[in-house]
């Protein structure tokens, strides 16, 4: 029963009554008095920046009003809120995707044509980003060990050095962090092994983080020598040329992210907001967001994918990861393998993503 | 005539519209039946697969020792997501209360069973859905609960599916419909046509051709009109006859008293002295002479008719009619004192007609040859036999042809410069209607200097 009450204030966190969403920075581009598109987004304004720039250079008639916000509060923005924002972008493709099966989404016919099927989702739903998810590991401290090639090599390797790995894992916190709980039930799905992973983490005693940068951070500063599943244009932010980092996309599979764009039901200016997600899906803005990401979206656009790339699907499937007794029991599990199971996971407020 | 064709349109467009119009309804009843069929089947599948994807949720559904599991398989929503533009909700609610999922979705109208889905239709989230239901019952926190499994789906892909299917059927009736009219066209055109031919039979008779239709040729539907038309001819044709019985009597029996009153006139000129009384008496010999003449002709005329009517030609010498007219008008030649001859005029020219109806038509252009003659002129005949026909032409030296030659040959027409000449204005109409008869020609003609050129073509035997 204890975990029916906690699947109980998943759902009260997911749909906190009464406050407001939370906004983490707030930047306007173009210039005054123009048509103002409001856009609400995950990245921050370093990772959009060049785009938008772009956008209101190219189109002097706009103004776009950015809002930075974690994903969760992207979709109370929408879901609770109801805020009339233009465009919303978010790599949270569960949470997209519930905004979309959830009546919020507008239909944007003219836009998902051109597109391959893998990267839309019906007329409402556009990828604008593939992130790998990347594992970062300090080839200092390493110490000569070989680079592990897949997740397996992972787990052999941390099993035969717990002295040198314990306290030196970074991970996210799938109760504090939307995208760290969703890429764990990707891995769960998709790798038989994850448990075990879990296991030997949760005894090297794992950090458990809310964010891709804290995690490089930590990193960074020799905190810790690994950092498991991280999305990638962090890393091209954070740590662009740092040669102690190496980056490694297991062989088994690499989890990439779509990063989706949805022009809200309720939007002031939804033909501004299409025409703003046209420019985004142009051939030189996706040359721009490939650089920032890592990993191009339209074949061609930027350096060749690796073959072992697992974008995630973008389809009614996602629907299942907001379950919350499928939450809730991966979550229990998860607190398991951490060998901690008195301690209730605490809410974080504080940028998840 | 424009009026009366707005008024009764027209069989073959009646007849395209008729076929159009029902064709049309043909097409809207198939795509109805169509879109119907489609939504029904499609319905009946994505119930399939609903009821399906409720069970895999329920099935999902495990108790541990610390409550209730749902390994959720995303698969399931995948599959339910990858038709048309559908949207999911679902719900898993222990007796009553909502554990997972969303919150306030409509309630079964009734529990649903273990083994029985359940599924019916209700809004939600501003659209209709259709709803399956499921029933597990499990052992939460050692109490026995039933769990309900509830999850709806959107009906767009349905709609949708059945509204293209729809859709192609229309096409497919819209190539059909313009199939049908062209079709139609050609068809009613081929069903009309004996209408066009039966029409065109009748348009081809010459004036006097009161023949009945050929019945058998008609199609059956046009029998009573054919049938109808026929009786009418008959009875023109009777009317007609009896008109002519009765002008042939009257001419008939005025001829007789005429002569006995022509000869009376005759006999008391000669006894008579008296210069007035005399000369009174010729001006009424002359217009009893005309009117008896007339009456001969209107005799002659109608033998004409009813002979050319039952027209049966036999072999007969054309050159051999023409010396016995001559030789029948030679007399009244001598009388005028005109010189009546015939050079070059062959041994024999066999013809095929009717000799009493080519004798009339001699006597006739003979007789007006010498009438319009002036004493001591001189009236030729000739025969020439040419191509397929015989041409018998009468010249004279007379006063020749008024301007329009043609409406000579009309009933009871006579010249503008024959007003001194006695005449009924039948004789060039019994020549005429000889030549019609024997699918002949008549044509007069001016001649060179002076006078006329009469010639009766007659085809070769």
């Amino acid at each position: 029963m204890r975990h029916l009450v906690l699947a109980l204030g998943l759902i009260s966190l997911l749909a906190r009554p009464g406050a407001a969403f939370e906004a983490e920075a707030v930047h306007d581009f173009g210039p005054e008095g123009a048509a103002q598109i409001s856009v609400i987004g995950a990245n921050d304004l370093p990772a959009i920046a060049p785009v938008l720039s772009a956008f209101v250079g190219a189109q002097p008639g706009y103004r776009v009003h950015y809002v930075q916000a974690a994903s969760t509060e992207i979709f109370r923005a929408i879901h609770d809120d109801r805020v009339p924002f233009d465009l919303v972008l978010s790599s949270a493709m569960d949470l997209q995707m519930r905004l979309v099966n959830d009546g919020f989404a507008a239909n944007v016919p003219d836009v998902g044509g051109h597109l391959p099927g893998w990267q839309h989702w019906r007329d409402q739903l556009f990828g604008i980003a593939l992130e790998p998810v990347i594992t970062l590991v300090s080839r200092r401290g390493l110490h000569g060990l070989p680079l592990p090639r897949t997740r397996r090599d992972l787990i052999a390797m941390l099993r035969e050095n717990p002295e040198r790995f314990t306290g030196r894992i970074a991970a996210y916190d799938p109760a504090r962090s939307g995208v760290g709980y969703f890429l764990l039930s990707q891995d769960d799905q998709y790798f038989e092994g994850f448990w075990r992973l879990a296991e030997v983490m949760g005894r090297l005693n794992v950090r458990q983080e809310c964010c891709s940068d804290d995690m490089i951070a930590q990193l960074r500063a020799g905190e810790v020598l690994i950092a498991y599943n991280v999305v990638s244009s962090y890393v091209s932010r954070f740590a662009p040329d740092d040669p102690d980092l190496v980056r490694l996309s297991f062989e088994d599979y690499t989890l990439a992210l779509l990063r989706t764009a949805l022009i809200p039901r309720i939007a002031a200016n939804p033909q501004a907001g299409a025409e703003l997600l046209r420019h985004i899906l142009s051939a030189p803005m996706q040359h721009v967001i490939a650089e920032l990401s890592g990993t191009p979206l339209p074949e061609g656009s930027g350096p060749a994918s690796a073959a072992h790339l697992r974008p995630i699907r973008l389809d009614a499937g996602l629907l299942a990861y907001g379950d919350q007794l499928r939450r809730a029991g991966a979550l229990n599990e998860w607190a398991a393998a951490m060998s901690q199971p008195d301690e209730a996971p605490e809410p974080c407020h504080h940028a998840p993503q | 005539m424009s009026g009366q064709s707005r008024a009764v349109p027209s069989l073959r467009r009646r007849l395209v519209w008729q076929l159009a119009t029902l064709s049309l309804l043909l097409v809207l009843a198939l795509v109805t039946g169509v879109r119907y069929a489609a939504e029904t089947a499609s319905r009946a599948s994505q119930d399939a697969v609903l009821g399906a994807a409720v069970n895999a949720l329920a099935d999902a559904l495990r108790t541990s020792d610390q409550g209730l599991e749902l390994d959720l398989p995303p698969a399931v929503f995948s599959m339910l997501g990858a038709m048309g533009e559908e949207r999911l909700f679902y719900s898993v609610a222990i007796n009553g209360t909502v554990i997972s999922g969303y919150d306030g979705l409509p309630a079964p109208p009734r529990p649903p069973g273990q083994l029985v889905s359940l599924f019916w239709r209700a809004a939600w989230s501003g659209a209709d859905l259709t709803w399956a239901a499921t029933a597990r019952r499990l052992l939460v926190d050692g109490r026995l609960a039933d769990v309900v499994v509830t999850l709806g789906q959107t009906r767009h892909g349905q709609t949708a599916i059945a509204r293209e299917t729809a859709l192609r059927a229309a096409w497919v009736g819209a190539g059909l419909l313009l199939a049908v009219i062209a079709t139609g066209l050609l068809f009613t055109r081929s069903a009309l046509e004996p209408i066009d031919r039966l029409a065109a039979a009748i348009a081809r008779r010459g004036p006097h051709d009161l023949h009945p239709l050929h019945q058998a040729s008609a199609p059956r539907e046009l029998q009573p009109f054919v049938q109808a038309l026929n009786g009418f001819i008959a009875r023109l044709r009777s009317s007609l006859r009896m008109t002519e019985t009765f002008v042939v009597e009257a001419a008939h029996r005025v001829r007789t008293p005429l002569a006995l009153v022509q000869t009376e006139a005759e006999l008391t000129l000669a006894e008579t002295e008296d210069p007035a009384l005399r000369k009174r008496l010729r001006r009424m010999i002359r217009a009893i002479g005309e009117s008896s003449r007339s009456a001969s002709q209107i005799l002659d005329h109608a033998a004409v008719r009813s002979r050319a009517e039952r027209f049966s030609p036999s072999s007969l010498d054309l050159a051999a009619l023409a010396r016995d007219g001559l030789r029948a008008m030679a007399p009244l030649a001598e009388l005028r004192e005109i010189d009546l001859d015939a050079p070059d005029l062959p041994a024999s020219c066999k013809i095929r007609g009717d000799a009493r109806l080519i004798e009339m038509a001699l006597r006739n252009l003979l007789d007006n040859a010498l009438k319009y003659s002036a004493p001591e002129g001189r009236v030729t005949l000739r025969l020439k036999a040419g191509g397929r026909m015989a041409r018998l032409s009468v010249l004279d030296e007379g006063r020749g042809l008024p301007d329009d030659p043609e409406m000579l040959t009309g009933r009871f027409v006579r010249g503008a410069n024959s007003a001194d000449v006695v005449g009924s204005g039948l004789g060039l109409t019994i020549v005429a209607e000889v030549a019609a008869a024997h699918g002949g020609d008549f044509a007069l003609t001016p001649r060179e200097e002076k006078g006329t050129c009469a010639t009766l073509s007659l085809p070769l035997g």
